[in-house]
């Protein structure tokens, strides 16, 4: 948690007319609260007093001041998700977590809070955690979800997903390994490529997962943005003449350990790929 | 200009004038509550409700928000607007029993029962002391805190404001209650001398060009340091 960051984001949001709005979203988004040295700045920076933009933070009630568990469960109770016994559900949550609603436990793993509709009335009850919607939700399978939480909603996804596999690549030119063993994403050592786009140049880390399309990098890359991409080690321009189906953009080449070459559309946003096995 | 009727009487004011401003012009009597000279209008307390339309497309608006229109009808005192003023003068007991200002209103408008729990509240949410801090002041110590039933007014994080100077308007502007008057609080208060009698006003460098709606302040009566009387 830094100052910088803070400031990075005010100055983001600074073009489109200092939407208060957003500039907290995109803390809370990165800090899961809003820290109050991040509202104090945010008053400095946009020129508007610390009471309007404390004001809005209280108002609404996606803004948390205090700050929140690694994981955060959402248990509906609209209409829908009431009369299906949502009520019953949420007391689950709150014996089996042992907090009330809108609370943190002691080891800050969970908070938990109760929401007036998810607009997923048909799937009711719900419960969501972390993203990931729980329908039909029983009062027996709280426990179960939590404990499925625990171990990382997003790897038993990957590895029970026989379409997602770990792959090894190295530079088409130079045959260097792109590998990173020291930065996992996914759990997994990474794909570190060196980019450049308008007069920025920097690392970027692609999952090592096919088919997973998590990145790490160290430029924020706006959607729909063409970025050159480099071999880290060659420095040679990463460019097929194959042209994305997506999108239509010339692709980046990447070789396959195991014999084979695949191929990733330099687009931010873009999902097109194509594998191509010797 | 604008021609418009209030009560039967025409009048023409000038575009952007309020209902209340131009019925006042005429000296007809429109309570409010928390409407103020020198503050922009806010339509809080709905005391200063008043009929405009005809027939079954009259309704009721707050006068204090609404510009004049031209060729408008406008009943400051018919039977459906005096019944909907003392439903807001019951309903405003309820929340602040206590407060001087809102009793004074209920007798004089005839307001002689009380349907509804009273809540022993301090505050009535009508905006004086933020707009007073705000606009006129330049403060911005004070603002609105949450929504709905849990609305409350007060400084960023409760804790002492940077920005306020202690000038004590926004209690001199308290229509209802002594909200900012949280002497017991000693931490949190505003201004607090009459708890610490150290009068925090007095050890503010720019005391002298200080405007002191305090008057008189409690800490300055007990310790007999009146500004007037430092000079």
């Amino acid at each position: 948690m830094s100052q910088d960051a803070v400031l990075k984001i005010v100055e983001k949001h600074k073009k489109d007319g200092d939407g208060i709005i957003s500039i907290l979203e995109d803390i809370q988004a990165k800090y899961s609260y809003l820290p109050d040295y991040a509202l104090r700045t945010v008053s400095e920076e946009t020129g508007k007093s610390l009471v309007d933009i404390y004001g809005v933070a209280t108002f609404y009630r996606y803004f948390s001041l205090k700050p929140k568990g690694k994981h955060l469960v959402n248990c509906c109770l609209g209409t829908a998700c009431h009369v299906r016994g949502g009520q019953s559900i949420a007391d689950e949550f709150e014996k089996q977590l042992k907090i009330p609603p809108g609370e943190t436990t002691v080891d800050k793993e969970f908070t938990y809070e109760t929401v007036t509709c998810l607009g997923a009335c048909a799937l009711g009850p719900v419960a969501v955690v972390d993203g990931h919607y729980f329908s039909k939700v029983k009062t027996t399978k709280v426990k179960h979800i939590l404990e499925e939480v625990k171990k990382g909603l997003e790897v038993i996804k990957i590895q029970g997903d026989k379409r997602i596999f770990p792959v090894e690549v190295g530079c088409t030119r130079c045959n260097h390994t792109l590998m990173d063993k020291d930065f996992l994403i996914d759990n997994y050592p990474s794909i570190r490529l060196t980019i450049s786009f308008k007069d920025k140049h920097g690392s970027v880390r692609l999952s090592g997962m096919y088919g997973s399309y998590n990145i790490e990098s160290d430029y924020e890359v706006p959607e729909d943005t063409i970025v050159n991409f480099f071999c880290p080690h060659c420095h040679a321009e990463l460019k097929s003449p194959t042209i994305c189906p997506d999108c239509g953009e010339h692709m980046i080449p990447l070789m396959l350990k195991g014999g084979g070459i695949v191929q990733v559309c330099p687009k931010r946003g873009c999902q097109g790929h194509l594998l191509d096995l010797f | 200009m604008i021609t418009l009727t209030i009560n039967g009487a025409q009048l023409s004011v000038e575009k952007g004038t309020t209902i209340l401003e131009a019925a006042q012009f005429l000296g007809f009597p429109i309570p409010t509550l928390c409407h103020m000279e020198g503050l922009h209008p806010y339509g809080a307390c709905r005391l200063c409700i008043v009929e405009i339309g005809e027939g079954a497309r009259a309704k009721l608006v707050s006068s204090c928000t609404y510009p004049a229109e031209e060729g408008m009808k406008v009943r400051t005192s018919t039977a459906r607007v005096v019944k909907a003023r003392k439903m807001v003068i019951e309903l405003l007991l309820a929340s602040c029993p206590q407060s001087k200002t809102i009793q004074d209103l209920a007798s004089k408008f005839d307001v002689r029962q009380q349907r509804f729990k009273q809540e022993w509240e301090s505050c009535i949410l009508c905006g004086r002391c933020v707009r007073m801090c705000a606009e006129q002041m330049t403060g911005n110590a004070i603002g609105y805190h949450g929504r709905g039933e849990t609305r409350t007014i007060g400084t960023p994080f409760d804790m002492k404001s940077e920005t306020c100077r202690l000038c004590g308007g926004c209690i001199y502007v308290c229509p209802a209650c002594q909200l900012r008057c949280t002497y017991s609080d000693k931490e949190n208060a505003i201004c607090n001398g009459c708890v610490n009698l150290s009068l925090p006003c007095v050890e503010k460098d720019q005391f002298k060009e200080m405007m002191c709606y305090m008057d008189p302040c409690v800490a300055c009566e007990i310790s007999g340091t009146h500004y007037s009387n430092i000079k």
